[in-house]
């Protein structure tokens, strides 16, 4: 079914008009965003038809045209497939017209894709992928990570756990690269706040039963369990832990959780959890207006508040727009040179996006509510701490990315 | 040795699921001689209909545990009627083909109404909580699934084997002319057995509605490794399927104690092995 689906797109894209790029000063005619995320897979309900939402959203807020040409929303599904995701990005260059690649959710498929839009000087803005490989050594000069990265995740989590009593540790690790990486980036973080970690286990991604690794996680007799996964993994893990008494017993703290996940898991379960988030919907005045009209969309069929990938990628693309409407190009190099010149200020946050590529802003340290406390839908977070930017991602000296001089 | 005892027993429960999952593609395959790829699929529209119903009609996880089943039975005997009863002449290929269609179909209409998260079924109340056995801590539900999983597995094959309804069906596979020339209508037993066969799925996606997050996607992971149960058990043989189930549980529990990244390829290694020194499976009968 999706293969057809992607036929279809390519018979599609093959039918534009490949008129070469003109020296003008938008190129083909139009400024073309293309939604490259997961539209089925497991992180769907968290970036995938939401992202394409919130990219239509900020080209209609901004008002369909940027120097007086239109500005165009394509989509398609990598199906969290590194390879068909540089397929699609490279025909997206080559016979689209596609000037900048956004979301590109799950590590894989953003580390395939961004030396291809480096190649054919294209930009990539990416909301979701969390390996810091991207504003590290694979870094290049016409991407821009955007909401998380996992040391971020790691830090904000590992450390304030670790401040509020948490010492020994015990990881629930999905057994890919995201996974691992998270794990050993939350670890260090742990030991270096005086934690110890006890062990971890690494399951197979997409796992339906945590019993045996629950049951593990309980012998070691660690006061955290922390879970390095993501999605549907994580969402068992919660819900067989209490099944299990790990929890209350053993606190759980979920490094990467997502409001989606939360809405589906239910207050009930996934109560007291300590979790990191870059947004939250009920934060403030603004990211309240701005989560309000995303749930009011027509499209928006199951009404859910936006997720902080797909907020992200809303800031981002606005950003992104301004930049070209102020470089008066939509060249790639002249808009890069001023996004990372302008600093954002938006619903999202306050910051500016180093010479690496990483947008730093402030996270947030959440507590989930108990349904007691809830007081209204999707009401499920306590913030309990606002890490700023300096404290929240790794300073531009520490990168391993060539770009950064030292 | 304590970790590996809890180890085990977790295997257990795994090993009734895949058991009563089996048991149904095996009678599907055994009798009406359809390789039923849509079972996955009935196994989660059998949790959805359990968690549609508390949530939106109020009605609870024991109603569900029958009405579910029930559901998902006609659904399928109308699937039979309408669309798989036309293959049975040809090759088993288009019955297999035309069952994954329909899977694709039914996930793909749930992931569109409900999306991947999923929504989560509360434990029924009489079965919540737990016992600690010493070597580990064992929830109430879970020794539920255990004992009612053993239970219908053992009536089916009862059934199938040593009464005189399963005689007819099984003289109905074995030569249907025959067995409908003795006045037994045979299409409306085939009708029947695959109701049977997908209530079953429905009944195990009611019984795991409670531990896993029931989302669009929880059949299909399970249903490769089911597959895989009914192969190495021998296609088509019931007490194999049974056997098997929970004997791969057991063997897929032990490897997530010993060695836990390969916990998810153990059980086609050991379906490669049975392959290569018994293709007909375990307890599959040569022909």
């Amino acid at each position: 079914m999706r293969k057809t689906a992607s036929l279809l797109m390519a018979l599609a894209l093959l039918s534009l008009p490949s008129a070469g790029r003109a020296a003008d000063k938008v190129s083909d005619g139009a400024v073309r965003i293309g939604v490259l995320t997961d539209m089925t897979g497991f992180y769907s309900d968290l970036a995938g038809p939401g992202s394409v939402l919130a990219v239509k959203m900020a080209v209609a807020d901004f008002g369909g045209k940027v120097l007086g040409k239109p500005i165009e929303v394509v989509s398609a599904d990598h199906q969290n497939k590194p390879d068909i995701a540089s397929n699609i990005a490279r025909k997206w260059f080559d016979e689209g017209g596609v000037d900048a690649v956004v979301d590109l959710v799950n590590s894989g498929t953003a580390l395939a894709v961004m030396p291809l839009a480096a190649e054919k000087k294209r930009i990539t803005l990416l909301s979701g992928p969390g390996t810091t490989a991207i504003t590290g050594d694979k870094c290049t000069a016409y991407n821009v990570h955007y909401t998380y990265d996992n040391w971020a995740l790691a830090n904000g989590t590992g450390r304030e756990v670790v401040a509020s009593g948490g010492k020994t540790w015990f990881f629930i690790t999905a057994d890919y690269v995201f996974g691992k990486s998270l794990e050993a980036d939350t670890s260090k973080v742990v030991e270096a706040a005086g934690g110890k970690v006890l062990g971890f286990v690494r399951h197979p991604q997409n796992t339906s039963d945590f019993s045996s690794y629950l049951l593990q996680a309980q012998a070691s007799g660690a006061q955290v369990v922390g879970m390095a996964n993501a999605g549907a993994d994580t969402i068992n893990t919660i819900k067989q832990a209490r099944e299990f008494g790990v929890t209350p017993k053993q606190t759980l703290a979920g490094l990467l959780v997502f409001i989606s996940d939360i809405h589906s898991l239910g207050l009930e379960l996934a109560k007291n959890m300590y979790l990191t988030t870059a947004f939250y919907w009920d934060r403030d005045a603004a990211s309240r207006a701005w989560a309000k009209r995303f749930q009011a969309l027509p499209d928006n069929q199951k009404k859910a508040m936006p997720t902080m990938v797909q907020a992200g990628l809303y800031s981002a693309v606005t950003h992104y727009l301004q930049a070209i409407q102020a470089a008066g190009t939509d060249a790639a190099d002249p808009v890069m040179a001023k996004m990372k010149a302008t600093p954002v200020n938006d619903f999202f946050g306050q910051g500016t996006i180093g010479p690496d590529g990483l947008f730093r802003h402030a996270m947030y340290l959440v507590q989930v509510k108990s349904p007691a406390e809830s007081k209204y839908p999707w009401d499920y977070y306590k913030i309990l701490k606002t890490i700023p930017p300096a404290q929240a991602f790794p300073s531009v000296e520490a990168q391993a990315c060539p770009l950064v001089k030292k | 040795m304590q970790a590996l005892f809890g180890q085990l027993l977790v295997g257990l429960i795994n090993g009734s699921f895949y058991a009563l999952l089996s048991l149904g593609l095996a009678i599907i395959f055994g009798l009406v001689n359809v390789v039923n790829f849509a079972h996955g699929a009935l196994y989660m529209t059998g949790a959805f209909l359990a968690w549609f119903g508390l949530a939106n009609l109020g009605i609870g996880y024991w109603p569900a545990l029958l009405l579910s089943p029930l559901a998902v039975g006609l659904f399928g005997m109308v699937l039979e009627r309408t669309m798989l009863r036309r293959l049975y002449q040809l090759d088993n290929l288009y019955g297999l083909l035309l069952t994954f269609g329909l899977t694709l179909i039914v996930e793909g209409l749930f992931h569109h109404a409900y999306g991947n998260s999923g929504n989560s079924y509360p434990v029924p109340e009489a079965l919540q909580g737990g016992t600690d056995l010493g070597f580990m801590f064992l929830p109430r539900y879970r020794a539920w699934v255990v004992l009612v999983s053993v239970a219908v597995c053992f009536a089916s094959w009862f059934v199938i084997e040593r009464t005189r309804l399963g005689a007819y069906l099984r003289a109905g596979t074995e030569n249907p002319r025959l067995l409908q020339a003795f006045g037994v209508n045979v299409p409306l037993m085939k009708t029947l057995t695959f109701g049977f066969g997908v209530a079953l799925a429905g009944f195990a996606g009611v019984m795991a509605a409670p531990i896993y997050q029931v989302s669009p996607s929880m059949g299909s992971s399970l249903v490769i490794v089911v597959f895989a149960v009914v192969v190495i058990g021998g296609m088509g043989s019931i007490f194999g399927s049974i056997v098997t189930g929970l004997g791969l549980g057991l063997v897929e529990g032990l490897t997530k104690y010993l060695y836990p990244a390969a916990s998810s390829t153990v059980v086609f290694a050991v379906m490669a092995v049975v392959l290569l020194f018994r293709p007909v499976g375990l307890f599959g009968r040569e022909t």
